[in-house]
């Protein structure tokens, strides 16, 4: 499935794009040091670099989002300032941001009008959407709604929006996050026709493989420098590692599960309509976790897991008892904090804000779940030593970065703020863990920690959940794996027994047996990805 | 083009400075309002900043002033942490003003040692009571706490007119509006000999620390400010979003029904239809120019009073019209908001993008 990356088109040619010791300096961090890149007509280049090496500042720097503090851009030759982005899509500069920047109550020719300079006609532009998108295999129909769209078609409608103006490059950032397998392999086809009309493309990941797959060269950063360049297709995904992280790739130690305990989640046919008009309806979910297991739920992003981890978290109470039981009780109607004491503990998808309170000291973010379990109030009144010394705990444990127990949480990066978090649920001793997106933004060697971190858990005979859109670390982690698509759950699997590939059919919503809404169309290679 | 920018990291000690800036920017202010009324500048700032500190008696009056706004505050600094926002302290403080009225009318007569104890715990249900409208209209309809909590202190304003006007009017009044005066018993002793400062400042400074405890040390405290600071986060714990609601306008409710108490009971000594002076209203400034910490509303509280007497002053040695007071309090609190907008954000001139 690997393809040989194409001849690199016009070789010889001058570089469409080349930057000659880009830095960009904030107050508190030098976000690049003396970067140096080019790229030339057709070349499919990859950005490759973990969390906060600077890829992101980079990206914005050429699509003239931020200005940087010293160097030069060189622009088909002229020395150019990018001042803004609309100044860089005049340039013929298109960039698809990881997160869309989409009116989810417009339509899909309201929104691409809105993106483009001057007055235009909808009858007029949705031709040519159309127009596009089937010369570029990207279908959609540019008279729906964005709310009604999945997140891969919301995704064509970015594509399709830089297409339309003609960029001469387009930036990538991080697009296979939120897509199944096989949507990934048709967008692969995309970029490829578009690099073959000559069209550059710089395509910004940490997925080695997907990057061997698809990029011609790639240029890798390490805290904001150039550590090094390559020809992916050359390289192992095991020496592309040692240049973005300085050292090997760490692995997880993954024994076989223990014979299958009691059940302590059963979710016995749980359905619940959403209040959120944008919101996912869960449909009658059955799933059991036993103490000493993972299980893993798949699927594209906005399939119902927010809905699902709200109602088993108890952030959403049901109206009735029986459809979550935890440990034996029947805790539909339970508040969080009832399911706490039951032996529940959860990380929540979104760290800042969420699982943790930002202005707040990590202290007192530690007392914000683990009061109840680690006794830190005394009546009434909060036991201040004892919550500075639970935190304290949870940072040497999980080896996080931080200016010590009286940090604020939003002095924290991402992952330090995730490996806090994941170590304030675990270090409680739970009975039952519900991690969402345990690794989502952190780096390869925190990853690699909290990863074990679920495994050792689990080896002390806890439950754990784990919902994640990262296949493979479901792949690495799981004992049994299960998909979530437009709120239905799909019969578990020992993910022994089956490979990505199903699992990424799955993601459409299409297993053996799958109930239906709607008449789906059997997935071709073309177009399985209904996600 | 003039443009605000987020700074990259907040200064520590602005917070704190930013109250001290905005005081000085008032006085300024107010050296020039006085300067355009042709008034000499230095005269004002002597009659409205100096007399009312000139002497022990002057310096009593202060504290007596301060005693209503510190209460109210500190009550309303607990449901603003936790983003509950009672803006009717005003009509709670009335209504605790009410019910201690009815308590000391009830009893009248009564020599018993327990019936000012009655009478602050009447002020303390009365004000939460009131309160517990805009919690329960909130917590059950999700009305809007601001509107439903202004719009009662104008029922409560008229409530007290009807009483006063009606069933409680002093027979031997001569028709004014008011009760009779309260005895002995139901009037609040004092604490410094020949002056008005009464029991219920060392109650505000009682109320105070244990504001200060509650806020910073309970584990209810610690819920509401995560509440007010992040509500998903709330939600996330298990910190049930109505209780803190009710805890917030309860909070304010008590203690700005013992405010109205302190008044009748204290200075006025019987129930007027003037007993809502705007307290509760002014208390709202007290609170944020304190920060919501019960020692800066310590502060802010006593700056409040001396804007208060000073305004006062004015009207008698420099013939002006009472509303400066109100001048100089809209000018602190716009000059602290918008000192506070710097502490986040600074200028900056922006060419026009190309």
């Amino acid at each position: 499935m690997t393809h040989p990356p194409a001849s690199i088109a016009g070789a010889a040619s001058n570089p469409r794009l080349k930057l000659s010791g880009i830095s960009k300096i904030y107050p508190t961090v030098v976000a690049n040091d003396r970067v140096d890149l080019s790229v030339r007509p057709g070349e499919i280049r990859a950005i490759l670099g973990e969390n906060g090496a600077g890829k992101s500042t980079l990206m914005k720097m050429i699509y003239g989002v931020t200005r940087p503090s010293a160097g030069q851009i060189f622009w088909e030759g002229q020395d150019v300032q990018v001042t803004s982005p609309a100044h860089a899509r005049s340039l013929g500069i298109g960039m698809v941001f990881q997160h869309f920047s989409l009116f989810e109550t417009l339509t899909v020719v309201e929104n691409v009008a809105l993106a483009l300079p001057g007055a235009q006609a909808l009858d007029e532009l949705a031709e040519r959407i159309t127009e596009v998108s089937t010369r570029y295999g990207l279908p959609v129909d540019p008279r729906r709604h964005i709310h009604a769209l999945s997140v891969g078609e919301r995704q064509r409608v970015e594509i399709i929006r830089c297409l339309l103006q003609d960029p001469r490059l387009l930036i990538m950032d991080e697009p296979t996050s939120v897509l199944t397998p096989q949507a990934v392999r048709k967008l692969f086809e995309t970029l490829r026709q578009l690099s073959d009309e000559g069209c550059s493309i710089l395509y910004i990941s940490h997925k080695l493989d997907e990057i061997r797959e698809l990029c011609h060269t790639a240029t890798v950063l390490r805290a904001g420098k150039v550590t090094g360049e390559c020809e992916p297709a050359r390289e192992t995904p095991q020496s592309m590692a040692r240049l973005m992280i300085g050292k090997e790739l760490p692995h997880c130690e993954h024994s076989q599960a223990a014979a299958s305990g009691e059940v302590r989640l059963r979710l016995a046919g749980l359905s619940h309509a959403a209040d959120d008009p944008f919101g996912v309806d869960l449909k009658d979910i059955h799933l059991e976790v036993h103490a000493g297991e993972i299980v893993g739920i798949a699927g594209v992003s906005g399939n119902g897991q927010q809905e699902l981890l709200r109602a088993i978290s108890g952030e959403e109470p049901l109206a009735e008892r029986f459809p979550v039981q935890i440990c034996n009780v029947e805790a539909g109607r339970l508040k969080p904090g009832q399911r706490r004491k039951l032996g529940l503990c959860f990380v929540p998808e979104e760290r800042l804000g969420r699982g943790a309170v930002p202005g707040m000291a990590l202290a007192d973010n530690a007392l914000l779940t683990a009061s109840h379990t680690q006794g830190l109030v005394r009546g009434g009144l909060v036991d201040a030593g004892r919550a500075r010394a639970f935190a304290e705990r949870c940072i040497e444990a999980f080896k996080v970065k931080c200016g010590g127990a009286g940090a604020p949480a939003k002095s924290l990066s991402g992952g330090n703020l995730q490996k806090f978090i994941v170590g304030r649920e675990i270090l409680q001793a739970p009975r039952l863990l519900v991690c969402a997106q345990p690794t989502w933004g952190v780096d390869v060697g925190a990853a690699a920690l909290i990863r074990q971190a679920l495994i050792d858990l689990r080896d002390r005979g806890c439950a754990v959940l784990v919902i994640s859109e990262e296949l493979d670390e479901l792949f690495e982690i799981c004992d049994r794996i299960t998909v979530i698509a437009k709120g239905r759950l799909s019969p578990a699997r020992p993910t022994a027994q089956t490979t990505v590939e199903d699992i990424g059919v799955w993601m459409s919503g299409l297993w053996p047996g799958a109930e239906t809404d709607e008449p789906l169309a059997a997935p071709t290679p073309a177009e399985s990805l209904h996600a | 083009m003039l443009e605000l920018e987020a700074r990259a990291e907040p200064s520590r000690l602005m917070p704190w400075l930013s109250p001290l800036l905005a005081v000085a920017l008032t006085l300024v202010g107010g050296m020039l309002l006085f300067l355009a009324l042709g008034k000499d500048p230095i005269e004002g700032f002597r009659i409205f900043f100096l007399n009312p500190v000139r002497d022990l008696y002057a310096v009593s009056e202060l504290l007596l002033k301060a005693t209503p706004l510190m209460l109210c505050a500190i009550g309303l600094a607990i449901g603003f942490r936790a983003n509950v926002w009672n803006i009717g302290a005003e009509g709670q403080f009335m209504l605790g003003a009410v019910a201690a009225t009815g308590v000391a009318l009830y009893f009248d007569g009564s020599q018993s040692s327990l019936l000012l104890p009655a009478m602050v715990a009447a002020g303390a249900l009365g004000g939460a009571l009131w309160a517990s409208i805009p919690a329960f209209l909130r917590t059950h309809f999700n009305a809007n706490e601001i509107l439903v909590s202004l719009m009662l202190v104008y029922v409560a304003q008229l409530f007290v007119s009807w009483l006063v006007f009606g069933p409680w009017r002093d027979p031997d009044g001569f028709n004014f509006p008011q009760t009779k005066m309260f005895d002995d018993a139901a009037t609040m002793p004092m604490l410094l000999e020949g002056t008005r400062l009464h029991m219920g400042f060392a109650i505000a400074i009682g109320l105070l620390v244990a504001g200060h405890v509650f806020m910073n040390h309970s584990f209810t405290g610690f819920r509401m400010r995560v509440a007010g600071e992040a509500a998903a986060a709330a939600r996330y714990a298990g910190f049930s979003a109505s209780r803190m609601i009710w805890a917030g306008l309860l909070a304010g409710g008590a203690a700005a029904g013992i405010a109205g108490m302190g008044e009748v009971a204290g200075p006025m000594g019987q129930l007027t239809d003037k007993v809502g002076s705007g307290y509760g209203f002014a208390a709202i400034i007290v609170a944020f120019v304190g920060r919501l910490n019960a020692f800066g509303i310590l502060l802010a509280s006593l700056l409040m009073a001396l804007l208060y007497i000073g305004g006062e002053q004015a009207q008698q040695y420099l013939n002006l019209p009472s509303s400066i007071s109100m001048v100089f309090q809209g000018m602190l609190l716009f000059f602290l908001l918008g000192s506070d907008v710097f502490i986040n954000y600074r200028l900056r001139l922006r060419r026009r993008a190309a």
